[in-house]
């Protein structure tokens, strides 16, 4: 573990240069964008989350764009819609109600979500109940203590014990980097949540100060490399917290392509965790249609 | 085209040209076709040449070839402008280049697509790099032209400096060279290279638009011929270069003795040093920013990757997966990693250099993509199985070639990368921080990136040790390079020799006595000097001795006649010494030399008498002449330890360490007037910094150097930190500048013997500092000006943050 070391700086020169280095445009950056919507963990994580608005949500997930945008882009043949939905638990059986026939499969976070400090039954009791209610993913959260501590057992056996309670459901383990004080620390927890078998390795519950960033990616993603390459286990990874712009989920998508290559820019291996991000790719998307800058009001709301 | 459908499977890259319409409506607006930018105005087109994109190969424009009479209009434009432009206030030049900064940034995108198509570099490079440091650098600049006059007190411009830039940074090289210069208030005559002279022509046109008064900044297009022509000007006071060694070389020669000020930054072959320790996924980025950068064609490329052995192949296989993703295409697609090699002489170069490495049993390896058929592309091209006997690993490929080899200690790594004649710049990555700055100040080389590479910036100096030149661009360091003394202030006065001699003749007594022949009824025991070499007095390898004559022809003593072997002795005992010497510390450095000026203080009758029966002095002159000795002892010993680094504050989360580091084996060839005052003057801030020094002391007068072995032997100086070679001193001169293992030489003495020496220097372009005429020694020196001869520095970039 200890022999796992990031330097920050050359981290952060090169995520710098990833947006600089490469970019889409025209039809490439349409079918890029059109793959982000795929990509979409469509996330709503509010305390006055109600099964109104989930459901409003579920319909967006159905359907992420305007049917004529679909047809000008010549999509129809692709069945566009976003990669999961995701919701608290309590949500959870609304969601699978409203999404029922559209293959879109509902998330859950868990595990005493955000801070992950309830007690550990308890954890585990949320994680079956929510499989228990349809979910298909379970996104925990880690205990950052044991990071910052160093207790890397502690951080195995607990990640260990919900990979368990998940049974056949994924298990995408939040890390909160905005928490683990350094890079290193990232590198070294999103290790040892793939030796505990966390099928994805996700960066943020989004409620953290600092969420995803692209030189916390670029870590995430070359311990995902790695990982793979010593075990020949393919994990997956979501970037979750401030993606809002079309922008930067082509930036996420270069990263992928360039470090990871082209297998982790599908949904079983990579995901954004969003929420308005949704709305900004359908703007992007009418103006390459139309010509015309697009707006907000215009796209249909989640 | 592929539809959206199609693509939304593929995830495929497409094409992200950058538009070139406003450049080419550029070129179009002249005609395609240039004369020279002289005194505000364009010239009428002469003999030109043609100027190619080396993406396609096609031409951009035609260019005319400067003439001799052509340089001389220059040269006069830039002459006539001078007192005026010298004489600005310094805010009033800091408004200029200020302006100058401000239009660059205005006109960033169109002098980031002609560069990008004159050159084949990528936009994202010239865009996000080149562009913005010259920026940059013009800011920067303007703040030491509002500071000129505080910061250099007692200095001005040297006057028309004539610069030559290479086409691997066409508009960054100018701005490096132009900015200094203006600030510190020169007038500039530039010759940007052959390949790649639009942006400068560019840069001309706008910075006359920007106010810049005419003749300030001239460019002068042309070839080689015209290079040498304005190198070779009788008018031009300073020549400032950056090229290949070869061309520093003949430069170095041909201002040998003419006066001209000179800095050169040249070739290198840099090492990138991977430490067991290292992040390896930064360490492959690191690579990629070091040697597929501008496509390698870059001065101070990381082109040698030093790899400790244990983790060699890993990394082997980590940066062969990172080559194959590297795009290789069209300059002005925003979406490549290299762009064209400059031009088809140099892809031969690159491409027979590749075929040599093979042939010498190196296993090459290339991605497996292939790059674009039309066009002058190279790809990455990675060496394993490389030996330092390999001709790649030694000579500078300038081209997206790298050579892999691996070390097995920290001790062999510097010893591989210092295997080298160049010493530009280094890469050493480790997490280490111990072994880091352990490395750093070991590293011969003039720029130090820890766990980065390729960082520039204007607030640090950019320059090389060893062949790769001498002279420093961007920071304090760099201003040094235009600015000269002015005359009547700092306190140092030239007389003439012929000055000095009269006086010592009119102060000639007939009581001049052999100073150890005090005992008049008995015969003298001989004193007959030897040669002083690794602490010990060494019998002359000729077996010759000199006779030394006092002022009325009397012979007063002898010494050993040296010879070239005596040097190449006293030069390895130099070396040896050096070793320890160097990593001595500076308040040790301080008490010897206080220790010297004690002994020489309790000898001070004995000294001066010598110096009578020399030079035939009177008393009290000879007196003057002990104490002034004693006091600049006193003087460069409190240097010692005040002769401190600067902090530069670069634009990163980190540090630019500016080291004052010794030459190393330094030569000087003493002052002929001032026998004892001369020596230590020259000798003594030489031991304060560190370094070793080989000193031939003053012919006629050499009795006071010898008599100083004795001092020095009591006053523990390591053995081989001062050797003295007495004899003649031009021939011995001469030896030591071709000394290819001298890393320095002082010369005083005749303008015919500072040419040679200058011109000698070429051969491994060591550092000089050569003076003609006499000097009066007891008039205070700037101690500062000695100090900064006796040190090189070395900008030591650390980044930080966990």
């Amino acid at each position: 573990m200890r022999a796992i070391r990031v330097n920050r700086s050359a981290a952060e020169r090169r995520a710098a240069t990833i947006p600089t280095r490469r970019t889409v445009k025209k039809e490439w950056q349409a079918a890029w964008l059109l793959k982000a919507i795929t990509l979409m963990d469509l996330t709503t994580l509010a305390g006055d989350d109600t099964a109104g608005n989930v459901k409003r949500l579920c319909a967006k997930a159905r359907h992420p764009l305007r049917e004529d945008i679909v047809d000008a882009l010549g999509a129809r043949s692709l069945g566009v819609t976003v990669g999961a939905v995701c919701v608290y638990h309590e949500l959870v059986a609304t969601a699978v109600a409203a999404l029922e026939g559209s293959g879109v499969p509902v998330a859950a976070v868990s595990t005493g979500f955000p801070a992950g400090l309830s007690p550990f039954e308890q954890r585990l009791a949320e994680i079956h109940a929510s499989v228990k209610a349809g979910a298909k993913e379970i996104d925990i959260v880690i205990t950052r203590g044991h990071v910052l501590t160093g207790d890397w057992q502690a951080l195995y056996d607990e990640v260990k014990a919900f990979r368990a309670a998940c049974g056949d459901a994924h298990l995408k383990a939040i890390l909160a980097t905005g928490e683990l004080a350094t890079l290193t620390n990232v590198a070294r927890a999103s290790w040892v949540a793939m030796q505990a078998g966390a099928d994805f390795i996700k960066t943020s519950t989004g409620k953290e100060g600092t969420n995803a960033t692209l030189p916390v990616s670029l870590v995430m993603v070359r311990q995902i490399r790695e990982y793979e390459a010593a075990t020949g286990f393919k994990v997956g990874y979501k970037p979750a917290g401030g993606i809002r712009t079309a922008k930067q989920s082509l930036d996420y998508l270069l990263l992928m392509k360039e470090e990871l290559g082209d297998r982790w820019l599908q949904p079983d291996l990579f995901r954004f965790g969003a929420s308005s991000l949704l709305t900004d790719i359908e703007r992007q998307l009418e103006h390459f249609v139309t010509g015309r800058y697009a707006a907000s009001h215009r796209q249909p709301m989640p | 085209m592929p539809s959206v459908a199609e693509l939304f499977k593929t995830m495929d890259y497409g094409p992200a040209p950058e538009s070139d319409a406003e450049a080419r409506a550029w070129l179009a607006r002249h005609g395609a076709k240039f004369g020279h930018f002289v005194n505000g105005a364009w010239t009428k087109a002469g003999t030109t040449f043609d100027v190619i994109d080396p993406s396609t190969n096609t031409d951009l424009a035609k260019v005319t070839q400067g003439t001799q009479k052509d340089v001389d209009a220059a040269v006069a434009a830039a002459r006539k402008a001078f007192p005026k432009w010298s004489r600005l206030s310094a805010h009033a030049r800091a408004r200029h280049l200020y302006a100058l900064a401000r239009m660059v940034q205005k006109h960033s995108r169109l002098f980031a697509v002609i560069e990008s198509m004159d050159n084949g570099k990528s936009i994202r490079e010239t865009r996000d790099l080149d562009i913005p440091l010259v920026a940059r650098h013009f800011y920067h600049h303007a703040g030491w032209a509002q500071l000129m006059s505080t910061e250099f007190a007692g200095y001005g411009p040297v006057g028309v400096v004539g610069q030559i830039i290479p086409w691997n940074f066409p508009l960054l090289m100018l701005a490096w060279k132009v900015a200094p210069a203006l600030a510190a208030g020169n007038t500039v005559v530039l010759k940007p290279a052959e390949f790649t002279p639009l942006s400068a022509l560019l840069f001309a046109e706008l910075a006359d638009e920007a106010g810049l008064p005419p003749g300030v900044l001239n460019i002068i297009t042309g070839d080689g011929r015209t290079g040498a022509a304005l190198v070779e000007h009788e008018d031009v006071d300073k020549i400032a270069f950056t090229g290949s060694t070869d061309v520093g070389r003949i430069i170095r020669r041909a201002t040998a003795g003419s006066g001209k000020k000179l800095s050169l930054e040249l070739g290198g072959k840099s090492p990138f040093i991977v430490y067991e320790d290292a992040d390896l996924d930064g360490v492959v980025e690191g690579v990629v920013d070091a040697i597929w950068f501008n496509q390698g064609q870059v001065c101070c490329a990381g082109s040698r990757l030093l790899v400790q052995e244990g983790i060699h192949d890993r990394l082997m296989e980590k940066l062969r997966a990172r080559m194959e993703k590297l795009r290789v295409g069209k300059p002005l697609d925003k979406a490549v990693d290299m762009g064209a090699i400059v031009a088809p002489e140099q892809l031969e170069r690159i491409t027979e250099l590749v075929k040599q490495g093979q042939n010498e049993g190196a296993v090459m390896w290339q991605p497996s993509w292939s790059v674009p058929k039309t066009g002058c592309f190279y790809p990455p091209t990675l060496f394993t199985n490389v030996e330092p006997a390999s001709t790649i690993a030694q000579v500078e490929i300038f081209g997206p070639v790298l050579v892999a080899m691996s070390f097995r200690t920290p001790e062999e790594s510097v010893a591989l990368a210092n295997n080298t004649p160049f010493g530009l710049a280094a890469s050493v990555w480790t997490e280490n921080v111990n072994l880091a700055l352990d490395i750093a100040p070991k590293l011969k080389a003039g720029v130090v990136w820890v766990n980065a590479t390729n960082l520039f910036d204007a607030a640090a100096g950019f320059g090389g040790y060893r062949e790769s030149g001498y002279g420093r661009e961007g920071g304090r360091e760099g201003m040094w390079e235009y600015v000269k003394r002015m005359k009547d202030e700092g306190g140092r006065v030239r007389v003439n020799g012929g000055a000095v001699k009269a006086a010592s003749r009119v102060a000639a007594r007939s009581s001049i006595l052999h100073p150890s022949a005090s005992i008049q009824d008995l015969p003298s025991v001989d004193r007959t000097a030897k040669l002083f070499i690794g602490g010990k007095q060494a019998r002359p390898d000729s077996g010759y001795s000199r006779s030394i004559l006092g002022p009325k022809g009397i012979r007063i003593g002898e010494v050993g006649d040296g010879n070239r072997k005596d040097l190449r002795n006293a030069v390895e005992a130099a070396h040896a010494a050096a070793k320890s010497w160097s990593r001595s510390t500076a308040h040790l450095r301080a008490q010897i030399l206080y220790y010297i000026g004690e002994n020489l203080d309790a000898r001070a009758e004995e000294f001066a008498a010598r110096l009578r029966a020399q030079t035939g002095a009177t008393a009290a002159e000879a007196r003057r002449e002990v104490e002034a000795s004693v006091s600049r002892l006193f003087s460069y010993a409190a240097w010692a330890d005040k002769w401190d680094g600067a902090v530069h504050h670069v634009p990163i989360r980190g540090v630019a360490l500016a080291m004052n580091e010794a030459i190393g084996v330094v030569a000087v060839v003493a002052p002929d007037e001032s026998p004892l005052l001369g020596f230590v003057s020259t000798v003594a801030p030489l031991l304060a910094t560190s370094n070793a020094v080989v000193v031939v002391p003053s012919e006629p007068h050499p009795l006071s150097a010898t008599d100083l072995y004795t001092v020095f032997e009591s006053s523990d100086v390591p053995g081989g930190a001062v050797n003295i070679v007495t004899g003649a001193k031009d021939a011995l001169a001469k030896t030591l500048a071709e000394h290819d293992d001298v890393e320095g030489i002082w010369y005083w003495g005749s303008k015919d013997g500072k040419k040679a020496v200058e011109f000698a220097s070429a051969g491994n372009m060591k550092r000089t500092w050569c003076h003609a005429g006499a000097i009066d020694w007891t008039a205070p020196v700037d101690e500062r000006e000695f100090l900064r001869e006796t040190t090189q520095v070395k900008n030591i970039w650390v980044p930080y943050g966990e």
